[in-house]
């Protein structure tokens, strides 16, 4: 944290005008960290295809479904049952060293509208609703875990990117950043535009934090697209390395209609990318991370007419860190026969993927159980630990 | 010197006060009623000219350098369309009919990746939504579901009905994707009631609509065979005809789900997250009477108490905001309409870092209403970064006390007036004033 250019701006101010009611003059309280546990939550917006991510290609009615998608030539054998798609395969390694896993068959309790928006409305709210509402407040379920967490400040959650995430959305506060903005303003401007958005609770509070953060981020510059999550993960791998302990962003690209073959390894790409850079970023801090990958739902058992799959249900997580018990694919396989699957249609979820999130945070922070199904994951039974955290 | 009711409609149904231009003559209904002079000075190429041109570039095809040659010049000219569509928004005196024209393209989002789809936006615009914004609305959405962009947007050239004809002998099938987002997004609306039945059926009527050399063509040999039932009402069941298709939206149109959903969003567009149930309604109410009438939406809509509200509750999105601050600077708009190829590079990535990637929304719910999802910390640092360049840039010379009085009049905040005045150099007085909140909000 470069103190040295709040004191500017300190200085600057007690020369200029009155300050009174500067956010500036309050100084930023560094509490201590709760814990050295470290959680990324990725939200893979556009609901990845699960099925093609991690395929199942030891159950016999897969094939017939996936003529096009499902071929194993090239995917990489996992545990004889699953193979995984080539988009992921630079992160194999880390599949060996335990270090990558999946949960398969998971959802939301979201059903039936398949629509993308309700989907990750409830996917970031934590909501119980099969029909999509969001949780009354519509605040995250992250943010709503950190008041379960002792110490919490305000850099302990950190938003990375420049779109907002609803994730982290509510009454905790927390920082948000996108590596690569800048101001251009003197200090003395700054000093006044506080003052201009004193009464604007919003812009008061998004300006200070600007403020505080400009400049202090080592990789200025506009990234590639190709990069994009690269750039995020690595920043978010600085905060972490700091006094953050919680980090979320978002991949974009999985609303694989059409040309899934092409479109899904490049999603996949993104964030695999994101995941080394993550892995390389905390150096030995990795050991003490763990990185989930959620999306808002699955895709059609079988290929549409189009090389790609439309909205389903039943989906797959996705897991990375050292901290994880990696190396398997966690979840109770439901069979693709016609009688298994989910209207006809649709992966049959085997469970809520929100029980391996509570479990998580039960596992890294601490927190009660009890007091997960209470506040974080309202309705959710979070039943015997699901065990994917070494 | 605008009043404060002058200054709180163009803030909320315009793009602000430009101080030099006088003030449209008349309500902001009557900016409707009559043909806008700037349709013939700022002309847009058409969807069957530009149709042309990108047939003249399959030649092209064989060809690689040439190809990639042909393919850099149409997306040159998609920057240049997205320019001018700023230069309209920064010079139109008729800023309510810039507005609804950015309001329904957002409603009708498409979001095009390849050369020859971004080419054709700027004429999917113009012709599916600008020449309907006050008209009816069976027309634009029967002008949006037949463009050839939205068609291939939402795939649905290249759904075909698994018992046509084409599905049986090659294998195709069906595609659900626009049919799911003209329910869900487009017209009645996710909240509405309609099952996955609806969904289906709706996709296999729209089997058919596919892309030829001349735009959208009906294809009856990838039609699905037989009538098609959905929200209750059956459709087709003769020759699959697009008159079939058409009966089907004419009767969405009018589905008081329909009017209700249309109603909800432009009242929580242009007035607030929570907008009267009563506008509302009597939104809804007189769009039914008046047969679909988008005019009948918006005449309630100007008229009711809340529109005069000096509670300002939205933030304008970075693309709104960034022709609002040029109106306040009295921007040349030319310097926009004939922008190098660096410069709308430079502002594309701007735009991008304000968190609004132009005219590039992640999904086809376009891009949200929420001001709180427009003014994060780093998007705020982008639009005074921004604000910083361009006050450096071009408007040195503006005395900011005087601005500040011209763009906002009676309405300026103290804060305001002290900050403006208290700014160190004169472009800073004038970022000051592009960043306030006055600017921002609506």
């Amino acid at each position: 944290m470069t103190l040295s250019r709040r004191h500017f701006l300190i200085n600057s101010s007690l020369l200029g005008c009155s300050a009174a009611a500067s956010p500036l003059l309050t100084p930023l309280t560094l509490a201590a960290a709760p814990g050295e546990n470290r959680l990324v939550v990725i939200i893979l917006r556009g609901a990845m295809d699960g099925l093609d991510v991690v395929r199942p290609v030891g159950d016999a009615d897969f094939a017939g479904f996936r003529p096009t998608l499902g071929t194993v030539e090239s995917a990489q054998d996992l545990d004889g049952f699953f193979a995984l798609n080539e988009g992921l395969s630079a992160l194999m390694p880390l599949w060996h060293a335990k270090e990558l896993g999946f949960v398969h068959a998971v959802s939301t309790p979201y059903r039936d509208k398949r629509s993308h928006f309700d989907g990750q409305d409830l996917l970031e709210t934590g909501s119980n609703d099969r029909n999509g509402a969001p949780t009354s407040g519509q605040t995250g379920w992250l943010n709503r875990a950190l008041a379960l967490l002792p110490n919490a400040g305000q850099e302990t959650a950190f938003s990375v990117g420049a779109a907002r995430m609803q994730l982290l959305d509510g009454d905790m506060p927390y920082s948000a950043w996108n590596p690569g903005a800048e101001l251009s303003l003197s200090p003395q401007a700054e000093v006044l535009l506080t003052r201009i958005y004193a009464d604007d609770q919003l812009f008061a509070a998004s300006s200070k934090m600007a403020i505080d953060l400009s400049g202090q981020s080592d990789q200025m510059g506009n990234s590639g697209r190709a990069d994009a999550a690269k750039t995020l993960a690595a920043f978010a791998a600085e905060r972490l390395n700091e006094d953050t302990r919680i980090a979320s962003f978002s991949i974009n690209g999985w609303d694989t209609h059409g040309g899934q073959k092409r479109n899904l390894p490049r999603a996949l790409g993104q964030l695999s990318n994101a995941i080394l850079a993550l892995k390389v970023g905390l150096g030995r801090n990795w050991q003490r991370t763990t990185v989930l990958a959620i999306t808002e739902f699955g895709r059609t058992v079988a290929e549409n007419g189009t090389g790609g799959t439309d909205h389903g249900t039943g989906g797959a997580m996705v897991m990375a860190g050292g901290a994880i018990n990696g190396g398997q694919v966690f979840g109770q396989w439901p069979g693709l026969s016609e009688l298994d699957l989910y209207q006809n249609r649709d992966l049959e979820p085997t469970a809520d993927v929100r029980r391996y999130l509570g479990w998580a945070l039960r596992d890294l922070f601490g927190m009660e159980a009890s007091a997960l199904g209470a506040s974080v994951f309202p309705g959710l039974d979070m039943g015997e630990n699901v065990g994917i955290i070494a | 010197m605008p009043t404060r009711p002058e200054f709180t409609l163009a803030a909320r149904f315009e793009y602000g006060i430009r101080p030099d231009q006088p003030r449209f003559v008349g309500s902001l209904m009557d900016q409707l009623s009559s043909p806008d002079p700037l349709d013939i000075s700022m002309p847009v190429l058409r969807t069957p000219a530009r149709l042309k041109e990108l047939q003249k570039l399959r030649a092209a095809r064989e060809d690689a350098s040439m190809l990639r040659q042909a393919q850099r010049a149409l997306r040159r000219q998609a920057g240049q369309d997205i320019m001018q569509l700023l230069a309209r928004m920064v010079r139109n005196p008729r800023g309510f009919r810039e507005r609804l024209f950015a309001f329904w393209l957002d409603h009708f989002t498409i979001s095009p990746t390849r050369a020859g789809e971004t080419y054709l936006r700027a004429a999917y615009f113009e012709d599916a939504i600008r020449a309907h914004i006050s008209g009816s609305f069976a027309d634009m959405l029967k002008a949006v579901v037949t463009h050839p962009s939205m068609l291939s947007y939402l795939n649905q050239n290249i759904s075909s009905g698994p018992n046509s004809p084409v599905g049986q002998r090659r294998e195709r099938g069906l595609n659900e994707n626009l049919a799911r987002e003209v329910l869900e997004l487009h017209t009645i609306g996710v909240g509405g009631t309609y099952s996955q039945t609806d969904v289906r059926q709706f996709a296999e009527l729209l089997t058919g609509l596919g892309i030829g050399p001349d735009g959208m063509r009906f294809v009856p040999n990838r039609a699905e065979p037989g009538a098609e039932h959905i929200l209750g009402e059956s459709y087709g069941g003769g020759q699959a005809k697009l008159d079939d298709i058409f009966a089907f939206l004419d009767d969405l149109a009018l589905k008081p789900a329909t009017a209700h959903h249309l109603a909800q969003k432009l009242a929580v567009h242009f007035i607030g997250p929570t907008p009267p149930p009563d506008m509302v309604a009597d939104m809804a109410e007189a769009y039914l009477e008046s047969g679909g009438q988008l005019t009948a939406l918006y005449a309630v809509l100007t008229v009711h108490p809340a529109a005069r509200s000096e509670q300002f509750r939205k933030v304008r999105p970075p693309f709104e905001y960034i022709a609002t601050a040029l109106r306040a600077i009295d921007f040349d708009a030319d310097l926009l309409a004939n922008a190098s190829v660096r410069e709308t590079n430079a502002l594309g990535q701007q735009l991008t870092a304000m968190g609004q990637r132009p005219f590039r929304p992640g999904g086809p719910d376009g891009w949200p209403e929420a001001a709180e999802s427009w003014i994060t910390a780093p998007q705020l640092a982008a639009r005074i970064f921004w604000a910083g360049q361009v006050a450096r840039t071009y408007a040195k010379e503006h005395d900011p006390r005087a601005l500040l009085g011209a763009v906002l009049g009676e309405a300026a905040p103290e804060a305001l007036s002290f900050a403006v005045s208290g700014a160190e150099s004169k472009w800073e007085g004038v970022a000051l004033l592009l960043v306030s909140p006055a600017l921002m909000r609506r």
